[in-house]
């Protein structure tokens, strides 16, 4: 599904991914851990392609398409969900609004028809549900006023509606609480635990990964994976830290 | 506000103007809105042209005057409102500006009698190398105690080659009054674009979704506040 290949890319000229590879087949939960600063939410930038985010060397392959050369609304439509790590505040938009039009026009670009404002509706409360988030936040100012925890769930919402093939969730479980962990993961598991969907989660925790099980855990240091292991790598990681286990 | 003669730079009041597109218009009829003792009364205006309006509010009375400014060509509103006590005028307008256009707004509010409240929202789009302005005079006079005066004015800008002018100012010969203003000028946040688009939005659809609800701030209150939104909206596609 995923393919990065000797991954180089600066931000504002400076060198932050430096040679990184990783591979995700359909079917697949990868976690990446790494110390602060390691270019965690970097990557998840580069896959979603944000302007300043520079690749200077190296290639990513997503369902058989080249990534890179997508725009970044070309890459949601293929598929691709970034859950933010700071999801951003739109003043005056209506999270519902936004929802709608983003939902259109992905499916716009597969050549789909629209959602009605009925079939839309019905989703959108479908997976307000799945979230335990109250309807009537999601008629609200996109995550204007809203708690850490309500925008990170926030996020989880509006990935049931857009239905992506890969999620890349960069700290989603920063900031919950423990009941607020458990909706979360159990909301990622419903949404993107199929066979021909990944997932792909950034955290520092091993408490998330309780919830969504990963076949893979990853260390990111320094621009690169420099280890690669089983769940087991985790709980590794959690006890001795990056610096005894990378 | 009257004169003959055809303004010039000097004129403070026309220091940004198109010139040559008001001499095409010059002189401008004064209209004038007089609201009587305790009236209330809500109006819109779109496309204006080139307008000079005296507003004269009568002790007690109440305007809500809104205005979308989107062109075709030169659009200048100037207007003078004389408040007397405890009057109330609320004054929303939104200015779409493209291509080359000027658009402007020029106000002078008059507090003239004690506890009148005055708000005033300007928002301002500007591409195409437009320019978009605002000249805003609030005069509280002697004994206008109780005054509320408030001017909310933002303009964004779509591209390097559009401006915005803003001058609010404030004259002030009473005590206790509270005049509240805030201006500034910005482009649309990047981060929040972004964020658009990775959910799939194409550039010119997140543009018009953040615009809309930025101008939207204009029409708060507004009695046909769906229709001014809808006219803003084939404006700023137009523009994008
Ligand atoms: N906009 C930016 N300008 C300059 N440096 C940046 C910018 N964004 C991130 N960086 C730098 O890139 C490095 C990686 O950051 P980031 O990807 O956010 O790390 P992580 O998510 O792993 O904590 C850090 O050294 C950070 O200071
Ligand atoms: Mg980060």
């Amino acid at each position: 599904m995923l393919k990065i290949e000797n991954l180089h890319a600066t931000v504002a000229d400076k060198p932050i991914l430096k040679g990184l590879s990783l591979s995700i087949n359909a079917g697949e939960v990868h976690a990446i851990m790494g110390p602060n600063g390691a270019g965690k939410s970097t990557l998840s930038y580069v896959l979603g392609g944000r302007p300043g985010y520079e690749v200077t060397e190296g290639s990513v392959t997503f369902m058989g398409q080249d990534l890179l050369a997508l725009e970044p609304h070309e890459r949601a439509a293929a598929g691709l969900f970034l859950g933010f790590q700071y999801p951003v505040e739109i003043p005056g938009v209506s999270f519902v609004q936004f929802m709608r039009e983003s939902a259109n026009a992905q499916r716009k670009g597969r050549g789909e028809p629209p959602l009605s404002g009925g079939d839309f509706l019905k989703l959108a409360r479908e997976k307000a549900a799945l979230l335990k988030m109250d309807m009537e936040m999601l008629k609200r100012p996109v995550n204007v006023g809203f708690s850490g925890g309500e925008k990170k769930r926030a996020e989880m919402v509006q990935m049931g509606i857009l239905n992506p093939s890969l999620a890349v969730l960069d700290e989603t479980d920063s900031g919950l609480d423990i009941d607020a962990l458990r909706v979360v993961g159990e909301g990622i598991n419903a949404t993107m635990r199929a066979n021909d969907k990944a997932v792909l989660l950034i955290t520092h925790y091993q408490r998330l990964l309780d919830y969504v099980q990963p076949d893979f855990v990853h260390v990111l240091a320094g621009g690169r994976i420099v280890r690669t292991g089983g769940p087991e790598l985790a709980h590794e990681l959690e006890e001795h830290g990056y610096e005894a286990v990378a | 506000m009257t004169a003959l003669a055809l303004p010039t730079r000097k004129d403070e009041d026309f220091r940004y103007a198109d010139l040559a597109a008001l001499e095409r218009v010059w002189p401008v009829a004064i209209e004038t809105i007089a609201l009587a003792e305790g009236e209330q009364r809500a109006l819109s205006m779109v496309n204006l042209g080139v307008r000079e309006l005296v507003i004269v509010l009568a002790p007690g009375a109440s305007l809500d005057l809104h205005v979308l400014n989107a062109g075709p060509d030169y659009g200048r509103l100037a207007l003078r409102a004389e408040l007397g006590t405890g009057s109330r005028f609320n004054f929303g307008a939104a200015q779409l500006a493209g291509s080359g256009q000027v658009l402007e707004v020029v106000t002078e509010v008059q507090h003239l009698g004690p506890d009148a409240v005055s708000q005033q929202t300007v928002r301002s789009v500007a591409g195409g190398g437009s320019s978009v302005n605002y000249l805003g005079k609030v005069h509280v006079a002697k004994g206008a105690d109780g005054t509320d005066g408030s001017q909310s004015v933002r303009a964004m800008l779509l591209d390097r080659q559009s401006a915005a002018n803003a001058k609010p100012e404030l004259e002030i010969h009473a005590d206790d009054v509270k005049c509240a203003h805030g201006c500034a000028v910005g482009e649309l946040d990047k981060q929040a674009l972004f964020y658009l688009a990775q959910r799939g939005l194409p550039p010119e659809a997140a543009k018009k979704l953040m615009l809309q609800a930025f101008v939207a701030e204009a029409f708060v209150g507004a009695a046909d506040e769906e229709a001014l939104q809808a006219q803003a909206l084939a404006a700023l596609e137009a523009l994008l």
